[in-house]
């Protein structure tokens, strides 16, 4: 493996990473404000083909972002009512939502194109195009950080820049404002919050939206940035793996992007070769793709710093009995 | 006291949950221009229209009874199982050597060892993520989810290298003549009875036998007792002296183990070969009708029966309309949406009701907690 190599693995690493990215940094709104999430995956799917669809029948990628963000925010809605308004429990909620998408996904695909549950290719306005960052050109002759800059890190299309964005802006929503601070408060206790007068419901639904939002992007990058349509199932457990990015990071939004690009460089290493030789023995593509479930269960078990959890997480917050 | 008189927590929030998904799921069809009537009627006569759709609705039934089982006993120690596919993925990996090990002379000695080995593997996958939620407190849920794709994953690697057959497919080499498990088809028409050629087979008395032995477990037995009362709190659990370390492993094991023993229908009753995917999503149909089964094995017995309909249902409706396969999906969504998650909508104005019906206590009520 040479460097031009290694440019290439990082560049499809960060074009990989942005799904996990924007539905992590989703998940991690949610979490933090005591909602946890495991429909994010459905969400994802759902946006996906809401895009693809959409960017299909107008020709515009952006009314297809648009269509995207707001179906996940239908589901969105739907988490929140059942978590929130009516106490119900959230793990089961998510379980729901990830069936409720598959399922829609294909039947209305189906009865839109009958295509066989996937959306036409997408081609020309209804696909995000490549943005060449400033002075790519002129600095790619520079050794070493040149290509480094030129083919790895410009050349993506413009939501993998917004997602990269979205990380300090996470960051500064939820620990540099009165809205974040009130956000991770309720996730850890909600009571307490409630006797300052602030409104508990209200905040936790905001997060959910936010949550909605971030997964429309995810799913909406999926369809229409890094791959030409929508397919069935196309998310691939992708929502499962920004969970387990979210628990890498210790629900932390800078540890997010670290977990993400990770991730994103195994499944790019796992795209690129069938298996690893390390001379004296040798690792099977399938190891490679099993390693982030591997790596947060070694989290989650403790042994290499442990995650905490927000600590009102997953428990629907009851004013009076 | 109980807000609710027993029947209704039993039997009316649970037909009124799947009413609702019912009726939503009919929605969904007349929004894609079809009648959802008609769509009923072709899914009915479908799964129980004939011997053929029995037998399937059963076959797929009998699937169901063992992941739903896997999901009820967990939840009866408040532990949410979220794993049934990947223990019984698991399974059907141990299933299959002990069919491809050993030639087998004679399926009743099979079976058994089978049992042993789908057991066997299914419990050791929920063996990690219980004694990391038992002792580390990692989040079963999250574990368990973890555990699916490292299932997965050591499938496909499996079945790409020690276990290929040879030629292009990913697959495991036929089972011996000797594992074939009597087809309710070779059985019922040795006593002269006609039944349709379909994969039904004698696991679906084993799925029965699991359910009584499931039901005198939790109800007869002090394991059981121990189980429920964690389950209800955990606190006064240990300080009735139940140990909740032992409480949790064992729970999960018999979890992981029901899970794991689908395969002797999936694997050895039909396919008689180890496919890469052969749970085909049966470990999360197990959440839905544990849910709706409130846990208990009749419950479980009961909407296992009915998803295996509605399964058989949805493959004749594809065959027929143009609602694809994926209707299924939607439906089961709806389902456990309703009786899962949107419980509290239809039991608090339920409760409701039922008080306002109910005569007053003579002592004014303690209010709860």
């Amino acid at each position: 493996m040479n460097y031009l190599d290694l440019i290439q693995i990082l560049d499809s690493s960060i074009r990989l990473a942005t799904p996990l990215l924007f539905a992590c940094l989703a998940g991690l709104f949610s979490e933090r404000a005591g909602v946890f999430d495991i429909g994010l995956e459905g969400k994802i799917l759902i946006s996906a083909f809401f895009s693809a669809a959409v960017a299909a029948l107008t020709g515009s990628v952006w009314l297809g972002l648009l269509a995207g963000i707001a179906s996940s925010m239908v589901f969105s809605m739907i988490h929140g009512l059942a978590s929130i308004t009516f106490r119900g429990d959230q793990l089961i909620s998510g379980v729901a939502i990830n069936f409720l998408a598959a399922g829609m996904t294909v039947l209305i695909a189906q009865d839109w194109f009958s295509q066989g549950g996937r959306t036409p290719q997408l081609s020309g306005g209804a696909r995000f195009s490549p943005i060449e960052l400033p002075f790519a050109e002129a600095l790619s002759g520079v050794p070493f950080i040149g290509p480094l800059y030129a083919d790895a890190l410009s050349g993506h299309t413009i939501l993998v820049y917004v997602g990269l964005l979205t990380v300090p802006l996470t960051w500064y929503v939820l620990f540099r404002t009165r809205f974040g601070l009130r956000l991770r408060a309720v996730g850890e206790n909600p009571g307490a919050v409630d006797t300052a007068g602030v409104n508990v419901v209200r905040l936790r639904y905001a997060a959910v939206a936010i949550c909605g939002v971030l997964c429309g992007l995810s799913g909406s990058f999926l369809a229409t940035g890094l791959a030409a349509s929508f397919t069935q199932n196309m998310s691939a457990g992708r929502g499962y793996i920004a969970l387990a990015a979210l628990i890498f990071a210790k629900w932390r939004p800078w540890y997010a992007l670290g977990a993400c690009l990770l991730f994103g460089l195994l499944q790019a290493i796992s795209n690129r070769y069938s298996s690893i030789d390390l001379v004296l023995f040798e690792i099977p593509n399938a190891f490679v793709l099993a390693l982030p479930y591997i790596l947060t269960v070694v989290i989650l078990a403790g042994f290499v710093g442990k995650a905490v959890p927000p600590r009102a997480g997953g428990q629907p917050y009851v004013k009076e009995r | 006291m109980d807000k609710l008189p027993k029947w209704a927590d039993v039997a009316l929030i649970p037909l009124i949950n799947l009413i609702l998904a019912l009726i939503v799921s009919g929605l969904v069809v007349a929004l894609i221009g079809q009648d959802p009537f008609e769509a009923l009627a072709i899914m009915v006569n479908g799964a129980v229209g004939s011997t053929y759709g029995w037998g399937y609705t059963l076959f797929y039934a009998t699937n169901f009874i063992f992941t739903g089982l896997a999901v009820a006993i967990a939840f009866h120690a408040r532990l949410f199982n979220i794993g049934g596919e990947g223990q019984a993925q698991l399974g059907s990996l141990g299933v299959a050597l002990v069919c491809l090990m050993v030639p087998w002379p004679h399926w009743l000695i099979a079976l058994p060892v089978a049992i042993l080995g789908g057991g066997l593997f299914g419990a050791a996958w929920a063996a990690i993520p219980a004694y990391l939620q038992a002792t580390r407190g990692s989040h079963i849920v999250i574990t368990t989810i973890m555990f699916n794709f490292i299932a997965s994953a050591l499938l496909v690697y499996l079945l790409v290298s020690a276990l290929k057959a040879p030629g292009m497919a990913p697959e495991s080499a036929r089972f011996v003549e000797g594992s074939h498990l009597p087809t309710a088809r070779e059985v019922l028409g040795a006593i002269g009875i006609d039944f349709a050629r379909t994969p039904m087979n004698v696991s679906f008395i084993v799925a029965l036998l699991a359910c009584w032995g499931l039901w005198l477990l939790l109800w007869r037995t002090r394991l059981g007792y121990e189980i429920r009362a964690f389950g209800h709190s955990d606190k006064a659990a240990v300080y009735a002296g139940i140990n909740p370390v032992r409480i949790t492993m064992i729970t999960m094991l018999i979890s992981g183990a029901l899970a794991g023993l689908m395969a002797i229908n999936a694997v050895m009753g039909e396919q008689e070969r180890l496919l890469q995917d052969n749970v085909l999503g049966a470990g999360f149909v197990g959440i839905a009708v544990a849910l709706m089964g409130r846990s208990h094995p009749v419950g479980v017995f009961i909407a296992a029966v009915l998803f295996g309909a509605l399964y058989q249902g949805g493959a004749e409706l594809e065959f027929e309309t143009s609602i694809p396969r994926e209707m299924i999906v939607v439906i089961q969504a709806l389902v456990i949406l309703f009786t899962g998650a949107l419980d509290g909508m239809v039991r608090s104005p339920l409760e409701k009701a039922f008080l306002r019906f109910r005569r007053q206590p003579d002592k004014p009520g303690v209010p709860a907690e």
